[in-house]
C-alpha cells in the first residue's frame, strides 16, 4: 500500500477511507440525509421569516430556528453526557430528574414561599447560582457512587432517576410556582431586539467554554485515558476516581443550565413531565456522535452535532404530521438505521468494500 | 481515597433514600371513630392528584369522626400489599384508587370475608361488582362531549382545529379525543393537526410551533389538559397570533388548574373543562348511608363536572374549582 500511495487514485481512496473513519462523518451524514429528504419533500422547510412576537419584538421563525432553539438544551446536556460516558464507560440516566430538581430549586429561590409572587424574591443570577450548586451536589452524589463505590453508572443514577421528581415536587411543597416577571422568560425565549432565540446563545457560550477547557487544560486527555484504561492511568499518576467524580459534577452543571432554559420557556414547572425522557435523547446524541458508549476516546463536536440532528429529526417528524401514535416508531426506525451504520463493525466492512472497489478500478485502468 | 468522601457519599445516599420512603401513620384504636384505610396514587403524579390527596386528607380527619390511614403508590403490587395490611388492621372501610385495573379479585375477596367495606374512587377496576360497595368516578366521555358541545355552540364560520392529545390509551385521552373526532367527521370540521403531546407543555409548544412554521391556518386549539394548552399559547405568543375571547384562536384546556382558570378570567383562554378531584364529599355521603343501614341506589356514582366559559367565569369559580 505504501508503495502505491504515490499514485493519485490510491491517494483518493485513502482520503475516502479516512473520511469514512472520521467520527464526524456519522452525524454529518445523518444531517445531510435529513436535509436532502426535506429539500425533496418540501423546500419550504428551510424558509426563515422575520416577524414580531406578541410583545412587539422582532423574532425569526422557521423550522431551522426551531431546531437550533429546541436542540440547544440537548446539545448542552450532550457535552456533560459525553464526558461522563468517556470517563466512566456508562451513562447518567438521572439528567431528566436532575432538570426537574434544578428547575424546582430555581423557582423556589425566585418565588420564595409564595407560589405566585408579584415580584421576584431574589435576583435571577442568585437563584441560578443556587440551582447550579444544588445540581452539582446531585451530580457529586452520582459521581461518588460511581467513582468511589464502584457502582455501575446506570444503577447508581437509577436512584435519582426514581426519586428525583419526587424530590423536585417536595422542594416546592407540591405547588406549581409561576413566575410573572418578564425578564425571566428571556432565557428560554428572546431578548428584546435580538431575533435569535436565547437558548442558542446560551448553548454557544457553553460550546466555547467547553472548547477552551478541552484545548487549554488536560481534562480531555485525562478523561480519555481513564476511560481507555483505568489501571494504566493510575500507574501514570492520574487519579481515576477523582476524574470520574469531576465528570459527573460537570454534568450537574450542564443539567443546571438546561433546567434554567426549560423552566424559563414556560415560566413554570411540571415535575412529572419536564424534560421527560431527555436522558435517552442525550445518550443517543453521544452515540450518534460515534462515541463508544463503553468509554474511552470521544469527540465533543460530534456529540453536539448529534444532539442537533436528533432535534432535526423530531422537527421533521412533526412537520410531516406523522400519526401521533406512530411517531416513536418512526423515530426508532431512523435511530436503528443511524446506530447500525455508525457501529464500528459496519463501518469497517463498508470501508473494506470501498477499498476493494477502488483497487479493482485501479487494476482495470492499468492492466500490467 | 480519603474517608470523608466516602462518609459524604453514605450521608447523601441516606438523605436521598429517606425521601423516597413514605411513612404510614400508626393505627389507633379509638372507639367511636370510623377506621378508614385509603390507598391512592402518588400525590406528585399531577396537580389533579395533589388536589385529590389534599381533599381526602382534609375530609377524613378525627374532627369529622374518622381514623384514617393513607398510603400511596403508583404500583399495583405495592397497593395490594397496602390493602392486605389494612385488612389485617381491621379497618371499617377501604378506599381505593387503583393503579391498575387488574389483579384485585383475591384481595377484595379477603376484604369482603373480613367484613371490610370497599369503596372505589377516581378509577374503576376489572372485578366483580359484588366485591365493592360503590365507585365514585369521572366520566371522561362526558367531559369531552361537554367541551365539544360548547365548541359547537360557538357557531364559528369554519372550524380548523389543532388537536393536542394526552398519553395515548389513557382513559382521559380516549374520552376527550372520542367526541371531538366523532363530531368533526359528522359536521365536516377540519382537524388541521392531531398529535399527542403526552400531557407535556414543551411538546405541545413544539407541535403548535411546527403548525405555524408550516403556514397552516387554524382557529381552535383543543388541548386535552391545561399544561398542553399553556405550551400551545406560548407558541402562539411567539408568532404574534392573538388568542382568547374575541381573538383569532380559541384556546381550550382541561383539568381546571387555578392558574388556567385565571387565564380564562383574563380572557386569554376560552374554555376549561373540569376533571373533578374532589371526591371526598361523595365518599362521606356513601359511608353515612351505609352506616345508617341504607342501601345505595346506584353502585357507580358519576360526579358532576363543569365546563367553564371565559365569558361567564367568576372569581368565585376560580377559587372554588381551581386545583
Amino acid at each position: 500500500m505504501s508503495k502505491m500511495s504515490t499514485k493519485p487514485v490510491s491517494k483518493g481512496g485513502q482520503l475516502l477511507s479516512s473520511i469514512l473513519h472520521h467520527q464526524l462523518i456519522i452525524p454529518i451524514a445523518a444531517l445531510l440525509l435529513l436535509t436532502v429528504f426535506n429539500l425533496i419533500a418540501d423546500p419550504s422547510f428551510f424558509r426563515i421569516t422575520l416577524g414580531t412576537n406578541s410583545a412587539g419584538h422582532p423574532v425569526l421563525s422557521g423550522y431551522l430556528i426551531t431546531i437550533i432553539d429546541y436542540g440547544s438544551e440537548l446539545a448542552i446536556l450532550a457535552i456533560g453526557m459525553t464526558l461522563v460516558t468517556a470517563a466512566s464507560g456508562g451513562q447518567d440516566i438521572s439528567v431528566g430528574a436532575g432538570i426537574a430538581i434544578s428547575g424546582s430549586v430555581l423557582l423556589r429561590v425566585l418565588c420564595g414561599t409564595e407560589s405566585r409572587p408579584e415580584t421576584l424574591q431574589a435576583p435571577i443570577i442568585v437563584a441560578f447560582l443556587v440551582c447550579v450548586v444544588v445540581a452539582m451536589i446531585f451530580g457529586a452524589f452520582n459521581g461518588a457512587l460511581v467513582a468511589y463505590f464502584k457502582i455501575q453508572p446506570m444503577v447508581a443514577t437509577l436512584i435519582l432517576f426514581t426519586a428525583g421528581r419526587s424530590i423536585a415536587a417536595w422542594i416546592n411543597n407540591n405547588e406549581l410556582p409561576i413566575v410573572s416577571d418578564e425578564t425571566f422568560s428571556f432565557f428560554g425565549g428572546y431578548i428584546p431586539g435580538i431575533p435569535i432565540p436565547t437558548p442558542f446563545f446560551i448553548a454557544l457560550i457553553c460550546f466555547v467554554i467547553t472548547w477552551a477547557v478541552l484545548k487549554f487544560t488536560t481534562l480531555g486527555l485525562y478523561v480519555q485515558s481513564v476511560g481507555i484504561n483505568e489501571k494504566t492511568s493510575r500507574l501514570n499518576g492520574l487519579n481515576p476516581e477523582m476524574i470520574k467524580f469531576i465528570t459527573y459534577v460537570l454534568l450537574g452543571l450542564c443539567v443546571a443550565v438546561c433546567g434554567l432554559i426549560k423552566v424559563s420557556r414556560l415560566s413554570t414547572i411540571n415535575y412529572s413531565v419536564i424534560a421527560k425522557d431527555i436522558e435517552m435523547d442525550a445518550i443517543l446524541a453521544v452515540a450518534l456522535g460515534g462515541n463508544a458508549l463503553s468509554g474511552g476516546k470521544f469527540n465533543m463536536g460530534a456529540s453536539i452535532l448529534g444532539a442537533y440532528v436528533i432535534q432535526f429529526l423530531t422537527t421533521t417528524l412533526y412537520k410531516f404530521d406523522v400519526q401521533s401514535d406512530a411517531l416513536s416508531a418512526y423515530k426508532a426506525v431512523v435511530v436503528i438505521l443511524l446506530v447500525v451504520l455508525s457501529a464500528p463493525v459496519v463501518r469497517e466492512k463498508l470501508s473494506s468494500l470501498l477499498k476493494l472497489a477502488t483497487s479493482r478500478l485501479r487494476s482495470a485502468k492499468s492492466p500490467t | 481515597m480519603s474517608t470523608w468522601k466516602k462518609v459524604l457519599g453514605v450521608v447523601l445516599t441516606a438523605a436521598v433514600c429517606s425521601v423516597g420512603f413514605v411513612g404510614c401513620g400508626n393505627a389507633k384504636n379509638d372507639s367511636g371513630l370510623i377506621k378508614v384505610g385509603i390507598i391512592n396514587n402518588d400525590p406528585n403524579e399531577s396537580g389533579y392528584r395533589t388536589a385529590n390527596v389534599n381533599d381526602l386528607k382534609n375530609t377524613f380527619t378525627e374532627e369529622n369522626g374518622f381514623d384514617a390511614q393513607f398510603s400511596y403508590s403508583l404500583k399495583n403490587d405495592e397497593q395490594i400489599s397496602f390493602a392486605q395490611k389494612f385488612i389485617q388492621d381491621e379497618v371499617d372501610y377501604l378506599l381505593l384508587s387503583a393503579a391498575d385495573t387488574a389483579g384485585w379479585d383475591s384481595v377484595l375477596q379477603d376484604a369482603k370475608n373480613a367484613g371490610v367495606k370497599v369503596i372505589l374512587f377516581d378509577r374503576t377496576i376489572d372485578a366483580s361488582p359484588d366485591l365493592y360497595e360503590a365507585s365514585v368516578v369521572s366520566d371522561m366521555n362526558k367531559e369531552g362531549e361537554t367541551a365539544v358541545e360548547w365548541l359547537k355552540n360557538q357557531n364559528l364560520d369554519k372550524y380548523e382545529i389543532i388537536h393536542l392529545q394526552g398519553v395515548m390509551g389513557t382513559a382521559a385521552q380516549k374520552g376527550r379525543s372520542g367526541s371531538l373526532t366523532d363530531t368533526a367527521s359528522q359536521l365536516g370540521w377540519d382537524i388541521v393537526s392531531q398529535q399527542t403531546a403526552e400531557w407535556n407543555a414543551e411538546k405541545a409548544q413544539q407541535i403548535v410551533q411546527s403548525a405555524i412554521d408550516a403556514g397552516k391556518s387554524f382557529n381552535v386549539i383543543y388541548a386535552e389538559n391545561d399544561d398542553m394548552a399553556k405550551g400551545a399559547v406560548a407558541a402562539l405568543d411567539k408568532a404574534n397570533i392573538s388568542h382568547g375571547v374575541g381573538k383569532d384562536v380559541i384556546v381550550m384546556g382541561f383539568d381546571c388548574n387555578r392558574w388556567a382558570l385565571e387565564e380564562l378570567k383574563a380572557g386569554n383562554w376560552n374554555y376549561d373543562g373540569q376533571c373533578n378531584p374532589f371526591q371526598s364529599s361523595y365518599i362521606v355521603n356513601i359511608i353515612e348511608k351505609l352506616e345508617n343501614g341504607e342501601t345505595l341506589a346506584d353502585k357507580t356514582i358519576v360526579m358532576d363536572e363543569k365546563g367553564f366559559d371565559a365569558a361567564t367565569i367568576t372569581d368565585e369559580d376560580v377559587s372554588n374549582y381551581g386545583i
